[in-house]
């Protein structure tokens, strides 16, 4: 049995398509596990984690938070509203202060693409992206291609899958690129113009301005949130609007002649990018994604967790 | 590396037999009893014994697999991190007699986990353990099995290693023994 071929997770880029197998059959066990009467495993008694979130997360913070404590591992919490952050002290400082805690193990959420990098190669410890800016989102593009797989079955190769709404501001789709693309599935994005990166194409995907070619074309669409607080300037005339051109509603997607599944990395705008209906609705794994999440991020710190000395 | 057949096939059947039947002495009827086999080879010894008791009672046992990868005290000590096997246990253990089963008994450290283990799924009544080998004098805690088909004396470089009919062909025991270079 092969180890994963990376010290830290920043991105997808860095795995290969063994790493990210590796990370789905032992989340397969992991989802036995959180299935039990106890959800709980010793395996990482004697590890400390840290989490770093210098932005906002509901989400994912809990999921990571779960997902370790499941693993008994021992956690401790910052976010950036409430500490010296605001009284300027730099990320390398913040960081250095932490890990004099002996700390194991960092998850980190950032504003600025590369932080996750730019500290891996600076402290001792193993580092998990949990969102660099617009870079890159690791955890959800691996939780999003397990939901998949799990719904869809364990070859991606023929497998279709549009990724629609803000790319340009969107680390979870650049995440999603990558990993669905290493597992062999293709991928179009889809949204409006001034959304998506010009030179997209050159990752080797599909682009796409109608929403209703891109939903006949895929198996699974992942409608991704309008992510105005990114947004200095406004890239389209109004929400409305965009709702009406690249919302998915009940409407549309049975006038699809076939079933496709819809996804979400949350959290939702209901009525913006997808109406109350279809998230509600049977073809909808968004719940499934959030169960999925802990699952995977068990295993991906359970994985990097072995491989820290401690001789 | 020196290969011995220490049980062959027929010696292999006449101890499970033997072992089915002390199992079916202490517990009779089955009424309270489960048999957990640990992952991954222990589950070989409980499928056969099922089938042996099924057959002699005639009513199905409540029987369950147990994958112990997490619960090991051996874990970031590992070149290579194990790939757990499934967990397959859809009922509850509590206030039931449990017999846990492994085909190798050496250290005791995965038995010590199994125990670990077992306990996310309820408090059992009482819990036995079943081996098909136990090998002597190499407990590195303080673990013993309630029912053993062969002990085997063997050193710690030694290997001992039960095969399947189902899976290597043949239904043996084999001590592989590492050769020395100056011997």
């Amino acid at each position: 049995m092969h180890n994963l071929s990376v010290e830290h997770l920043i991105g997808i880029k860095d795995l290969t398509k063994q790493d990210i197998e590796l990370i789905f059959k032992t989340a397969d066990s992991f989802k036995q596990v959180i299935n039990r009467p106890i959800k709980k495993v010793p395996s990482l008694r004697d590890i400390t984690i840290a989490n770093l979130f210098f932005e906002n997360s509901t989400r994912t913070r809990l999921s990571f938070e779960l997902a370790e404590k499941r693993l008994s591992a021992d956690v401790i919490n910052f976010s950036a509203s409430s500490s010296s952050v605001k009284k300027g002290e730099t990320l390398i400082d913040t960081v250095n202060n932490i890990l004099a805690m002996k700390v194991d193990l960092v998850v980190m959420r950032h504003p600025n693409p590369g932080a996750a990098k730019f500290l891996s190669e600076r402290i001792n410890a193993k580092v998990v992206n949990a969102g660099d800016g617009t870079h890159e989102h690791p955890t959800q593009a691996l939780l999003d291609a397990y939901s998949i797989r799990e719904k869809h079955g364990e070859d991606f190769k023929g497998k279709k899958v549009v990724i629609v709404g803000d790319i340009s501001h969107s680390r979870v789709a650049l995440s999603n690129i990558f990993c669905l693309q290493k597992l062999g599935a293709e991928v179009m994005v889809c949204g409006p113009t001034t959304l998506i990166p010009k030179f997209i194409g050159e990752l080797g995907v599909k682009v796409e301005h109608n929403l209703r070619t891109a939903l006949e074309w895929c198996d699974v669409a992942n409608m991704l949130r309008i992510q105005l607080e990114r947004q200095e300037i406004q890239f389209f005339p109004s929400l409305r609007e965009y709702s009406m051109l690249f919302g998915l509603d009940k409407k549309l997607l049975d006038s699809l002649d076939k079933k496709i599944t819809i996804m979400h990395p949350g959290p939702i705008n209901r009525g913006v990018e997808i109406s109350s209906d279809v998230a509600d609705s049977d073809q909808s794994i968004i719940l499934q994604q959030v169960e999925n999440g802990v699952a995977v991020r068990m295993a991906i710190i359970y994985l990097l967790a072995s491989k820290i000395d401690r001789n | 590396m020196d290969k011995r057949t220490i049980l062959n096939s027929t010696h292999f059947e006449i101890t499970l037999k033997r072992l089915a039947a002390q199992l079916k002495e202490n517990h009779q009827s089955f009424e309270n009893t489960v048999l957990i086999g640990l992952q991954p080879r222990g589950i070989h010894v409980l499928e056969r014994l099922k089938k042996i008791l099924e057959a002699d009672l005639k009513k199905e046992l409540l029987c369950g697999q147990l994958d112990i990868t997490f619960y090991r005290d051996d874990f970031r000590r590992r070149e290579h991190p194990i790939i757990p096997s499934v967990t397959n246990i859809d009922f509850i253990i509590e206030n039931k007699n449990v017999v846990m089963i492994d085909d190798v008994l050496f250290s005791g450290r995965t038995i010590r986990s199994g125990l670990d283990a077992l306990l996310a799924f309820g408090r059992p009544n009482k819990v036995e353990l079943l081996a098909f080998i136990g090998r002597r004098f190499e407990r590195h805690l303080p673990i013993q099995a309630d029912y053993i088909g062969k002990t085997v004396d063997t050193l710690s470089t030694q290997r001992v290693s039960v095969e399947w009919k189902e899976i290597e062909g043949e239904d043996k025991v084999v001590l592989f023994t590492q050769e020395t270079k100056n011997a």
